[in-house]
């Protein structure tokens, strides 16, 4: 079998952005599948669901450019502004 | 949507068919008030929804109200193939001078309803048309125009009746079509239609069945006859695979899965759907010398964990090698989200995507997106040049040792 983990999904977001409250609530509002999760202190990764990213780049719309990267590992490409 | 035998009377009656009088209990007194209503002896009949009623001993005359109560005591505890009755029906054991089948049903091969008739009622009507085939009388009608009584008329005839007994059976079968088209029934019969003695035609006993998806459309009139929607209909217990997969489908609103395995013993598992689909691509598979594990529908744009669910259920089915993943073309399904979940399912439960799905056919929305998913995981797909039948054949091929 290759070697693969069944992960198709990763989501990346900046340090900076990570810890900006708003933000955080813009993302948790947007993603239809509940990828991040708004705390006091910022933005989690809900990483349970990362594999039902459905791709439709609205955390990208949300974030400012270059702060939230969605990553398809099954083909190395990357969704980013 | 299958009816107790005193639900399909009340329909049969509400269509304004003529039937003896009768009556529904759920206690020995409420069949001894029964009983006394009729007047004269009566038969007092289990309410079960499963077969071989007669030979359990759910079948009972009683020439006095006081037996019927005591039948009715009996029957009300017997079990029969698993199944408790909901209660008895009491009806008088009439005299009957002959007895015919009235039946319409859904047609697939012309897709429309078709009514059937014969004057050798209240036995097997597939023998009798195998044995007598002059004696079962044919004629389709269709959904989009009223429905004429001649039509009737003409399929009665065509077992010879004539005269007023043609006409008197006329108006029972024209009465079950329109009961038939107004409830959706995907079989409306009454075996016997009894001649009494005075002529008269009348409904003996019943059996309906509803289109499933019919059920909300007709709520009130079937809670006006005192049908428990919530009681299950299945004439069998939900085995762990189909009782797993409806909490697995209950559980996440995204998409629709269904799984059935009752009566399938294959070794390969279905993981199918779509428009159709699932009744294509089974027929597919057995066609093709194939033995399914199982019948399945997915659609509706299920999440990655709902495929996931849908497909380890299947995997798990004892004797189940491979699975075949094939839909007939997807529009909100997609096709990436589902090869995420059913390749999941496999490495969860420590096997190879690539040896495990012998096929994966779905064409559609985001197919492309789905076919790198599939490539990285070294699993064989189709896309839609292949058609479904071809799709089972490699399937059904790889599960013989076949093709690769
Ligand atoms: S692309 Fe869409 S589904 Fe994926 S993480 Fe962003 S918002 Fe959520």
């Amino acid at each position: 079998m290759a070697d693969l983990d069944g992960t198709f999904i990763e989501v990346e977001v900046t340090s900076d952005a990570a810890s900006d409250v708003e933000l955080a609530r813009k993302l948790e509002e947007v993603c239809p599948v509940d990828i991040f999760a708004a705390t006091d202190s910022g933005v989690e990764i809900v990483r349970g669901n990362l594999d039902e990213c459905v791709l439709c780049e609205l955390c990208l719309d949300a974030a400012p450019d270059g702060a939230v990267v969605v990553r398809k590992l099954y083909d190395g490409t990357e969704l980013k502004r | 949507m299958r009816f107790y035998e005193f639900e399909s009377r009340r329909l049969v009656e509400r269509a304004g068919i003529p039937v003896t009088k009768y009556g529904f209990a759920k206690t020995a007194d409420e069949a001894r008030a029964a009983a006394a209503e009729i007047g004269g002896p009566v038969v007092v009949k289990s309410q079960v929804l499963t077969g071989g009623r007669m030979k359990a001993g759910g079948v009972k005359f009683a020439d006095t109200p006081g037996e019927a109560a005591e039948h009715a005591e009996a029957i009300l505890g017997l079990e029969i193939n698993g199944h408790m009755p909901v209660g008895v029906l009491v009806d008088p054991k009439a005299e009957v001078e002959q007895e015919y089948y009235a039946a319409v049903l859904w047609d697939g091969r012309a897709k429309r309803p078709m009514m059937l008739f014969s004057d050798m009622g209240g036995i097997d009507i597939e023998q009798v048309a195998e044995e007598h085939p002059d004696h079962v009388g044919r004629g389709h009608i269709s959904n989009l125009h009223p429905i004429a009584d001649f039509r009737a008329k003409e399929t009665v005839a065509r077992c010879g009746m004539t005269g007023s007994e043609l006409g008197r059976a006329t108006r029972v079968l024209a009465g079950l079509a329109r009961l038939q088209r107004d409830y959706d029934m995907t079989l409306a019969e009454i075996n016997p239609v009894a001649r009494l003695a005075d002529g008269s035609f009348v409904a003996l006993d019943a059996h309906m069945e509803m289109e499933d998806e019919a059920v909300g459309r007709h709520r009130k009139v079937l809670e006006s006859i005192g049908v428990d929607l919530s009681e299950p209909r299945e004439d069998y217990e939900p085995s762990e695979f189909e009782r797993n997969v409806k909490a697995i489908d209950s559980a996440d609103h995204r998409g629709v899965i269904q799984g059935k395995d009752h009566g399938f013993h294959g070794n390969l598992g279905l993981v199918i759907g779509a428009g159709g689909g699932s009744l294509t691509l089974t027929d597919a598979v057995r066609s093709q010398g194939g033995k399914p594990a199982n019948y399945a529908e997915i659609g509706g744009n299920p999440s990655v964990a709902k495929s996931k669910g849908l497909a380890m259920e299947v995997l798990k089915k004892d004797g189940v090698e491979k699975i075949a993943v094939m839909m007939s073309i997807v529009s909100n399904t997609r096709v990436d989200i589902v090869a995420r979940g059913v390749i999941k399912a496999c490495l969860e439960l420590g096997k190879d995507p690539a040896e495990t799905i012998a096929i994966f056919r779905i064409p559609g929305a985001w197919e492309e997106e789905g076919y790198k998913i599939l490539d990285k995981y070294g699993v064989e797909y189709a896309d839609r040049t292949t058609s479904m039948w071809d799709a089972a054949g490699t399937a059904v091929a790889k599960i013989q040792g076949g093709a690769q």
